[in-house]
């Protein structure tokens, strides 16, 4: 795992992520990211067979979807948080341009 | 010499508040304004709340009524994690992203602790999105460390660890993700509890690795820690994670304790002195009939480099939903895409992109079995050692950090910030539970600093931790 991070695998993972990491920071955050990735790369040396992973016991537990809250209950104190709404609607910008 | 309200244990409080010595009115004013007056220069707390005449009435009204059955935090001043949600208060977790937000629930601790009559002094600052170990990665400044403001209060559980520490509370509230409340405990002379993952509910918790986390307790003596786990414990219905008190076996410790330690772990990167204070503490405990046995955890060397992994793994996906849409920092731009950038540029510090990104990148196509994958496979033998190492001691000790508390601007990179956590990160991994107590000083630049052991026990046998915790400190439970 000797990878090498670039400035262009930070801009690669940073629009992946969709943050934007300004042009001069570029370089520090590469070479940050070297240090990082050197020492997790300690895991490359252990061997490990190439077996499965051990399960455990613990299993997923749902709860019975019942006691729903009462429609409106919590509407008011979500929807004041909302930056931008019509009503009680969220508003966004379109995701689809015809033009 | 008589202690001032706000410097008594929790223990002592309670005791203090059923004999009619003070009143909660009494106690809470000691508090706030102990708060009011140090916060300036620790920056222990983000906002320092107002109980209100109500509360305080409500909490005396039952004291003095129930007497003995009220239960013990009744009318108690605890601080809050800003992590942790209280509806109707801000919760940032110390970032800009979340500068605005008001919860619009409690937390299920929340809850438990308002049924029990905690009174909450205010929400306490945290390295941003409890990314990190000193609280420099907050976004609205450093906390001090009370012993010594020249240094950092440990992290990301600062504020709740400075403010404990300085007596503007009687104990705080802390989450740990691998080291948050152990860490910043052992910096400043507290005890810290990890419990069992699982152990209490993470609902209401704002998550960073979720299957890393656990709320836990900042407090002056084991007994308060003891008393805020068991009204936090428990099922939750909110949180599918939970466990019952039969999920793990129930682990009988004769009345000498027996504690293993990795030896092979203490024999480089460990300030002498720090060892020396741990000898001791095993002599001390040895010479009380209590036994020491050498364990061998060859993988623990790892452990590090595994939670690098999976904690950005996690946390790069659970930061995903702060985008700027329904509630928190939003920004805007000329179309959606630009909307979110612009809410995640703005609203994100640099160690939490940093660690997004880690994440993305292990998680990626070309990457996942190198990286994320191979590090689940290692955390499971870790889990392995553990558990067999269990088959000959009850705990495993060693100390809870490599060095004391260290200076602003120490450790400035990532990977050497990251180091103060090489002890504790392998409970979170394991899920085990793991407590720090204090241990004795060491001496840096003429100031006593204060430094912790760190014990791990099996699964669900938190008890055995309050148990080895209080023969360390000489308490009665």
């Amino acid at each position: 795992m000797s990878t090498k991070a670039t400035v262009e695998d930070v801009k690669r993972l940073a629009s992946l992520a969709r943050v934007d990491v300004p042009e001069e920071a570029l370089a520090s955050f590469a070479a940050e990211f070297d240090s990082i990735l050197a020492y997790v790369g300690k895991l490359d040396e252990l061997k490990l067979a190439d077996s499965d992973r051990v399960l455990t016991t613990v299993r997923n537990v749902l709860r019975t979807d019942e006691g729903a809250y009462a429609p409106g209950t919590w509407t008011k104190a979500i929807t004041d948080q909302f930056p931008a709404k019509e009503g009680e609607s969220l508003s966004v910008k379109k995701i689809l341009n015809h033009d | 010499m008589t202690k001032l309200l706000n410097e008594l244990s929790i223990v002592e409080a309670a005791r203090g508040l059923r004999a009619k010595e003070f009143s909660v009115r009494e106690l809470w004013d000691a508090c706030a304004n102990a708060a009011k007056e140090k916060n300036p220069a620790l920056n222990a707390y983000l906002e320092l709340f107002d109980a209100g005449e109500e509360a305080i009435a409500a909490a005396q009204t039952r004291i003095d009524t129930e007497g003995e059955q009220a239960p013990l935090l009744c009318g108690i001043p605890i601080a809050m994690k800003d992590n942790i949600l209280i509806k109707g208060h801000i919760a940032s977790a110390s970032s800009k992203m979340l500068a605005n937000y008001t919860a619009t629930y409690d937390a299920t601790i929340t809850k438990k602790l308002k049924e029990a009559g905690v009174l909450f002094v205010g929400r306490t600052n945290m390295d941003e999105f409890a990314m990190g170990s000193s609280t420099e990665h907050s976004a609205y400044g450093t906390t001090k460390n009370p012993l010594d403001v020249s240094r950092v209060p440990g992290g990301s559980s600062g504020g709740s660890s400075a403010a404990a520490s300085a007596h503007t509370a009687l104990a705080a509230l802390g989450t740990d993700t691998g080291g948050s409340i152990r860490q910043p405990a052992a910096h400043t002379g507290l005890v810290g509890m990890k419990p069992t993952y699982g152990a209490i509910s993470r609902s209401g918790l704002i998550a960073l690795g979720s299957s890393l986390d656990q709320a836990g307790p900042l407090a002056k003596t084991v007994a308060d820690a003891k008393i805020l786990y068991d009204v936090m414990k428990g099922k939750d219905i909110l949180d599918a994670t939970t466990i019952s008190s039969d999920t793990y076996p129930v682990r009988e410790t004769g009345t000498h304790m027996r504690i293993g330690v990795p030896r092979h772990l203490l024999t480089e990167g460990l300030d002498a002195d720090v060892l020396a204070r741990f000898e001791e503490t095993l002599e001390a405990l040895k010479s009380a009939g209590h036994t020491v046995h050498d364990i061998e955890l060859p993988t623990s060397g790892y452990a590090l480099p595994v939670y690098y992994v999976i904690m950005p793994a996690e946390s790069s996906a659970n930061l995903a939903r702060f985008d700027g849409m329904r509630y928190g920092l939003a920004e805007r731009g000329a179309s959606l895409l630009e909307d979110y950038v612009k809410s995640k540029t703005a609203g994100f510090g640099a160690e939490t992109i940093r660690r997004i990104l880690l994440g993305t990148f292990v998680l990626s196509s070309g990457y996942i079995d190198a990286y994320y994958r191979k590090a689940e496979k290692v955390r499971d033998i870790l889990r392995a050692e553990y558990t067999s190492a269990f088959d000959v001691c009850d705990v495993i000790a060693f100390p809870t950090t490599p060095s004391p508390a260290f200076k602003f601007g120490e450790k400035s990179d990532p990977v050497s910030m990251y180091l103060e956590d090489v002890f504790t990160v392998t409970a979170n991994l394991t899920g085990m539970p793991a407590i720090s107590v204090p241990m004795g000083n060491v001496e840096r630049d003429g100031t006593s600093l204060p430094t912790g052991i760190h014990f791990t026990a099996p699964h669900g046998a938190d008890d055995v931790l309050f148990k080895i915790g209080a023969l360390v400190t000489g308490e009665t439970l």
